[in-house]
């Protein structure tokens, strides 16, 4: 409850800030040119875009590989494939974002892979844990009842691990929308264009009509994900021990 | 029913976890694989549903090569019970139990009926408990639901790996002697490992002894108890093994004849004299409707006229199904020197002394060593 309490206000001083600075009145002040709505309006639906685009494609990859490397027969890859993915989340992420211009040239398409490889690791990771931590005894009972493979993933596997898949998809999403910030350096679009404006012309209140917005919208997305992953997850593992 | 050709398994490193094992266990037996850790016990176990792959000699199943079978279909038809239950926390305690009837493609109102069977047989609820998840449940709960689960599919043979071994003492005596209850209407073929060499002797038609992946005894647990083949079995069943004995017979087997009796109204001067007349210290004093009241004995005659007035009554008593260890302890910790066995509305049936154990006792021994 408190949890709730704190986000909303948090969410609610954010818009409000945004909608304060995009309201002001810029010849009145005299110094200061705040960007319209229809700019937000256009960041934001790109921003969202991009986020949405490389949270997809990270999902496809990282959730099937995660799942992958549990497997025995790929027990080998498990190592190199999380390790990698571990160093891949130690490089800052300007750099990664900043590394793809050079190779795969400005614009979308290098912002959009940079996000997803940066998106990736919690995923990975996560759906690596989140079947990996199943208790054996579980799976082993169901290999002597005679399930096979596909149904002790399907049957049991799958539901058992999908809250921490989720989880990792939820602080992936939410990591994604503060990276894409720094697409537009390599010629992304989204509301980093408006942050950029407001450091490059030295302006305070332009850079939070461009971060007031992108942390509102992290909130948001964060919030929808954590009640999708709470609609999932098996009543079996919500209920509350009550030992007898 | 279930036989066992010098099995053996041998992993790549080179460790002999089961060397050349044979033996087989009849329809209806159960089978317990005793041994300390590390013996191949629970491999072995795991052999005969595959779990574990066989890498020499053979396993049949009424005489099927099982090595041949599908495997999963092997499977279907083995119930599997383990320590650690591996229920499926996001399924109900219903769904549970449906698992092997599911897989089976057994109708839904056949799968549901046979849920509500099981958790009856256990001793639970159907209503309270089938729509429940393993979470909201007790270790003894869950161990109930674990054995029912492996009932599921209604399978021949049962493997059961120290199934009551997480659970507190007083819960596991409790769900030895309801699952002996059940094995006596349902004689399923059981294997069933565990290190605790009372629970193979309390439960076990055979044992099976191991040592180091090799098989060192094969018997019935008396025989196991006081016909050792070596200093390793001798070693393992241990030095009370006698008082281990006495959870091999139960009262019924022992006691046959009716006691001499006295009426609580009798005259304690009348009753001394038939004490002195038969040569005994003490006699059950009943009712007219021959329900127990206690006890009197020769010394306590002197202290009043009617036997009612001087009895001493007994709260302690066993049935004719109680094992002579547990008659022998409560004669033990309650200074008596006979108890008396009773039926379920508290009738007389007889009495048991301390000669009485000690003659079976001897006969047991005795058997064990001709054998």
């Amino acid at each position: 409850m408190r949890h709730y309490v704190i986000l909303i206000s948090l969410l609610v001083l954010l818009l409000g800030l945004t909608v304060w600075i995009t309201s002001l009145d810029w010849i009145k002040e005299g110094v200061y040119r705040p960007f319209a709505w229809g700019d937000i309006a256009n960041c934001t639906k790109a921003h969202l875009e991009m986020v949405v685009i490389a949270e997809l494609i990270a999902i496809a990859i990282g959730v099937p590989l995660g799942i992958l490397v549990t497997r025995p027969v790929f027990r080998k890859l498990t190592t190199p494939i999380i390790g990698g993915a571990n160093v891949g989340q130690s490089i800052p992420s300007l750099a990664v974002i900043a590394i793809m211009a050079p190779i795969l040239g400005f614009g979308l398409q290098s912002a959009i892979v940079a996000l997803v490889i940066y998106g990736l690791l919690p995923v990975l990771r996560n759906s690596y844990t989140g079947i990996s931590n199943i208790d054996p005894a579980i799976v082993e009972a169901a290999r002597g009842m005679g399930m096979s493979r596909r149904q002790i993933a399907r049957k049991i596997e799958l539901p058992l691990a999908l809250p921490v898949i989720m989880t990792g998809i939820r602080v992936s999403t939410v990591i994604t929308v503060g990276t894409a910030e720094l697409a537009v350096l390599v010629g992304g679009a989204g509301l980093g264009r408006i942050t950029l404006a407001g450091v490059y012309t030295m302006q305070p209140l332009t850079i939070l009509q461009g971060a007031a917005p992108t942390a509102a919208l992290a909130i948001i997305l964060g919030f929808i994900l954590a009640r999708v992953e709470g609609g999932m997850t098996s009543r079996g593992l919500k209920v509350k021990a009550e030992m007898a | 029913m279930i036989k066992l050709d010098m099995v053996t398994k041998v992993y790549p490193d080179g460790t002999e976890a089961v060397k050349n094992v044979s033996f087989e266990i009849g329809q209806g037996e159960l089978c317990v694989l005793l041994g300390p850790s590390g013996c191949g016990k629970t491999t072995t176990m795991k052999m005969i549903n595959r779990l574990i792959p066989i890498t020499g000699g053979t396993i049949y199943i009424d005489g099927v090569d099982t090595a041949k079978m599908d495997e999963n279909a092997l499977r279907r038809d083995i119930g599997y019970a383990i320590q650690q239950i591996g229920l499926f926390p996001n399924m109900t305690v219903g769904r549970n139990i449906e698992t092997v009837p599911e897989l089976k493609g057994w109708p839904e109102n056949k799968r549901r009926q046979r849920g509500e069977e099981l958790l009856k047989l256990m001793g639970m609820d159907s209503g309270e408990f089938i729509g429940k998840y393993p979470r909201e449940l007790s270790g003894g709960q869950s161990q109930r639901v674990g054995v029912a689960r492996a009932l599921g599919g209604d399978p021949p043979i049962l493997l059961m790996d120290e199934p009551f071994g997480a659970i507190d003492p007083i819960t596991r005596v409790r769900l030895q002697d309801e699952f002996l209850k059940i094995q006596q209407t349902l004689k399923k073929t059981i294997i069933f490992v565990t290190h605790d060499i009372y629970e193979a002797i309390k439960l076990g038609d055979r044992i099976a002894l191991m040592k180091e992946g090799e098989l060192v005894q094969y018997d019935t647990p008396a025989d196991l108890l006081y016909n050792p083949k070596n200093e390793f079995v001798e070693n393992f069943v241990g030095a009370d093994r006698a008082l281990k004995g006495l959870q091999l017979i139960r009262v019924k087997d022992v006691v046959k004849a009716s006691p001499p009796t006295v009426k609580s109204g009798e005259k304690t001067e009348i009753v001394r004299e038939r004490m002195e007349r038969a040569g005994i210290n003490w006699l059950a004093v009943v009712n007219g409707d021959g329900n127990f009241l206690g006890g009197v004995g020769k010394a306590d005659l002197g202290k009043g006229d009617s036997v009612g007035d001087v009895m001493s009554p007994s709260a302690e008593t066993a049935t004719a199904n109680t094992v002579l260890n547990e008659v022998f302890s409560l004669m033990l910790s309650h200074g008596l020197d006979n108890l008396p066995i009773v039926d379920k509305d508290n009738r007389l049936q007889g009495v048991i002394s301390f000669d009485t154990i000690r003659k079976a006792l001897v006969e047991l021994t005795q058997r064990g060593k001709t054998g």
